[in-house]
């Protein structure tokens, strides 16, 4: 299969690689897929108590080149954000950006999932911040 | 992820090595020379119909043929009236299956095979159990191997046909072909192999090993694709198969359509070639294959090689990189054809079911990577994979939470995973 060049660059030179300290307060850890799958995503972000502004992203994924550009992008997407506008990335902007074919969508949704998962962790370690934001959480909308 | 990115060379290739290297060969072997030389006339001058009995092109056809037919039956120990030429193996195996399966239904409509068998031959049975059949498929040891004694005391008096494959395409492994042979001519069963990877790379006899039906193909002999080859055996029993198809009663009745002379004639010149080259082939092939399985062991941690050592095609090495996903592997050794067992490679997205009937989880079906070394392999070549593959697999465990995890002493059959219905 032909791989867009976008996601050939997100493989060759994957951005924000690591780990954060997932028992630090403000850290947020997503980790989502299954090694049966063939995927799995995890995904971090250092939140800013104050501003709820992402001022740092890390991931580190098990899964196809794809997947790798997927989780690559999120981070790079997420970084500088506050955590509600993270919550407006969907899975059809990750697959416009990497010109995804339709049998590796799934892993821009679990991108997505990923995004959630590490500010829906977040959000547990910062009650008051859940309370205030939207209930768009819960129900998450495509912007 | 590498320096050498997708132009292939940078200029630092070690001598002796050209890009892309060709690691693939039980998808397929780029013809020897000497086949594509001996085809040839058959395509220009030599152009006659096999079956035209009348003229001296239809008699140069039928003799060209012959010759493959001799050449091809003592490869495996036969005869050459025991050799019917087919469009490929695939074919081979219908007519083999579907063959046995209509002729001798009288007796019986019991077929056994294995869970690790080709598409071709497993898709058949599918088919035939439509048709009224009762289909056994037996499970496989975790080395790939057949259990007799299950063998043994899955048939039944109503069995018909067992086909067990000779040499795996995946895995590689070597089916203990005489002791079945010897078992089914005991219980009275006929014996079908397909033995498309064995041909040519270890000993094939029909008469040691009681065969009765054997698929061949050309292709992945180094002859030409679209040819392949059914061992029908004519004494001691006589066996007999039913058309599946019709149409001028060539090749005695049992598959009418004109000669594809000139890929016969390759498949005999193949035939010719490894008749007198296994030997010494086979030992290299197999020098070859544990230097790169050695290179990889030393320098790479938890990699796990799949199927039986033992019992094994001297070119293939099917090993597990664990934690690190076959697809992304194959994009960063983008300059080397190899495949892989992972679902992301396959077109259904399903991981690799021979894997998966080793016993082996998922996860270690989406790391494996298979290797098929060839004749027109080098070390060199070898030595170049080895070093881009530990490369390529350290970057991708540095990406990889799964060999973070592991490292940090935590048992990932214990995480209570978050996955989404695919």
């Amino acid at each position: 299969m032909a791989y867009s060049n976008k996601v050939l660059d997100h493989y060759t030179n994957p951005r924000n690689v690591g780990t954060l300290d997932k028992s630090s307060a403000d850290v947020g850890t997503g980790l989502v897929g299954a090694p049966e799958c063939g995927d799995v995503m995890r995904l971090q972000i250092k939140v800013n108590p104050e501003t709820h502004v992402i001022e740092d992203a890390k991931f580190k994924t098990f899964g196809c080149g794809s997947a790798i550009a997927s989780s690559s992008l999120a981070t790079e997407w997420i970084q500088g954000k506050t955590v509600e506008d993270a919550l407006k990335i969907s899975n059809t902007d990750i697959v416009k950006e990497l010109s995804l074919p339709p049998v590796k969508i799934h892993c821009s949704v679990l991108a997505e999932d990923a995004i959630r998962a590490a500010i829906g962790d977040w959000k547990k370690k910062h009650p008051q911040a859940e309370a205030a934001a939207m209930p768009a959480a819960e129900t998450p909308t495509t912007a | 992820m590498s320096g050498n990115g997708h132009n292939g060379s940078d200029g630092n290739l070690p001598a002796g090595v050209k890009l892309p290297i060709y690691l693939d060969n039980h998808a397929t072997t780029p013809m020897d020379p000497r086949v594509l030389e001996a085809m040839l006339p058959y395509f220009t001058d030599r152009f006659g119909n096999a079956a035209s009995r009348n003229h001296q092109f239809g008699w140069e056809a039928e003799a060209a043929v012959e010759t493959a037919r001799e050449q091809i039956a003592k490869l495996i120990g036969a005869t050459p009236k025991e050799i019917i030429f087919t469009s490929g193996a695939t074919e081979s195996d219908n007519l083999a299956i579907k063959g046995a399966a209509e002729m001798y239904k009288q007796k019986g409509n019991h077929i056994i095979t294995a869970v690790t068998e080709h598409k071709a031959v497993l898709d058949t049975c599918k088919r035939l159990e439509k048709y009224g059949s009762k289909v056994t498929y037996m499970p496989v040891k975790p080395d790939g191997l057949v259990d007799l004694d299950q063998l043994n005391d899955a048939i039944t008096d109503k069995t018909v046909l067992v086909t067990i494959m000779a040499a795996n395409n995946e895995i590689g492994v070597l089916q203990p072909v005489e002791e079945i042979g010897k078992l089914c001519r005991q219980r009275g069963v006929l014996f079908h192999s397909d033995a498309v990877q064995a041909l040519g790379k270890v000993p094939l006899d029909v008469n040691k090993m009681n065969l009765d039906l054997v698929s061949l193909t050309a292709h992945k002999l180094y002859g030409p694709k679209g040819c392949g080859a059914l061992y029908v055996r004519r004494k001691n029993p006589r066996v007999q198969i039913s058309a599946i198809i019709d149409g001028g009663g060539h090749e005695r009745g049992m598959r009418s359509g004109t000669l594809n002379v000139p890929g016969i004639v390759g498949f005999g010149k193949a035939c010719q070639i490894a008749q007198e080259e296994m030997p010494e082939e086979s030992r290299r092939l197999a020098r070859l294959r544990d230097r790169l399985r050695d290179k990889l062991a030393a320098q790479l941690d938890e990699t796990f090689i799949n199927g039986s050592m033992e019992h094994r095609l001297p070119g293939n090495l099917n090993m597990s990189f664990l934690y690190v996903e076959g697809e992304s592997l194959l994009m960063g050794i983008n300059d080397v054809a190899v495949s892989s067992g992972s679902a992301c490679t396959s077109a259904t997205l399903e991981p690799s079911y021979v894997l998966k009937s080793l016993g082996l989880g998922d996860d270690v079906a989406h790391s494996s990577i298979r290797f098929g070394i060839g004749r027109f392999n080098t070390e060199a070549e070898i030595d170049y994979v080895a070093g881009r593959l530990v490369e390529v697999v350290s970057k991708l465990r540095e990406l990889s939470p799964l060999y973070e995890m592991v490292k940090e002493g935590i048992d990932l059959k214990k995480i209570q995973w978050q996955a989404e219905a695919h």
